[in-house]
């Protein structure tokens, strides 16, 4: 039987979808409240470091970033190609290495909280 | 002997001006250039709180600034319409049968909708908005 690697590329992309699709407008809202001046309680330095600080609040930081990262750039390689990029091979390399980058990134932060 | 190979002229950079539901599908593949940027934003603001309080005050100053108040109203539209068309493919990406009838597709995607209210709201709730 044929082996595929789309499935390794295809699991995080279709959870990330789901989770850019259920978490990212609320958390969208809450730095847009943040730019107009209306600084959620929850935007604390002291609420957000006692969150960032707890396993859970880790986990969830950590899931939400890098599976929208890994998602995020498996859609702009595809909008790439849409807008006439023919350079598949290219945009993959960068992209899927930016979302790598920024997940192993996040994760050195967490660490450090 | 071969046929003549059939040769489909496609612009690479103009197709989808063909036809209005190109367009629709290229409205929301845009979508993935806001989210994207929001997700670098998201691992600076990760790094900002790594870096201790004044970092962290100083992020939030900058997210007063006119051009992310812009970006942010952009981004906000843009993941919205990507979560709304997102729910509205899940009944066909995923149709669910209980035993022999298939339960209606407006379900399936309301149930994402009802389910996205509510995790907006108690994300909202304990971030102390309401």
């Amino acid at each position: 039987m044929a082996k595929s690697h789309k499935p390794v590329v295809w699991f995080p992309f279709a959870a990330g979808g789901t989770v850019i699709a259920f978490c990212i407008p609320v958390i969208l809202l809450l730095t847009f409240l943040a730019a107009l001046g209306h600084v959620p309680a929850g935007l604390d330095y002291q609420n957000m470091h006692v969150f960032a600080r707890s396993g859970l609040g880790k986990l969830v930081i950590f899931g939400v970033v890098a599976l929208s990262l890994w998602s995020s750039a498996h859609r702009l390689r595809c909008t790439c190609y849409d807008f006439g990029l023919r350079a598949d091979t290219l945009a993959a390399t960068v992209l899927y290495a930016a979302a790598i980058f920024g997940s192993i990134a996040s994760a050195v932060f967490l660490a450090r909280i | 002997m071969s046929r003549k190979p059939l040769v489909r002229e496609c612009p690479p950079t103009t197709w989808y001006f063909r036809q209005p539901r190109y367009l629709r599908y290229m409205s929301r593949e845009i979508t993935s250039i806001f989210v994207g940027a929001y997700c670098v934003l998201l691992v600076v603001g990760l790094q900002r709180l790594a870096d201790g309080p004044t970092a962290w005050e100083g992020f939030l100053l900058a997210l007063k600034s006119p051009a992310s108040i812009v970006f942010h109203f952009l981004a906000l539209v843009a993941a919205v319409y990507h979560a709304a068309t997102w729910f509205n493919a899940t009944q066909k990406a995923m149709p669910l049968q209980i035993g022999e009838s298939f339960v209606p597709g407006n379900l399936i995607s309301g149930a994402h909708y009802a389910a996205w209210a509510v995790l907006s709201c108690v994300v909202l709730y304990l971030a102390g908005v309401f």
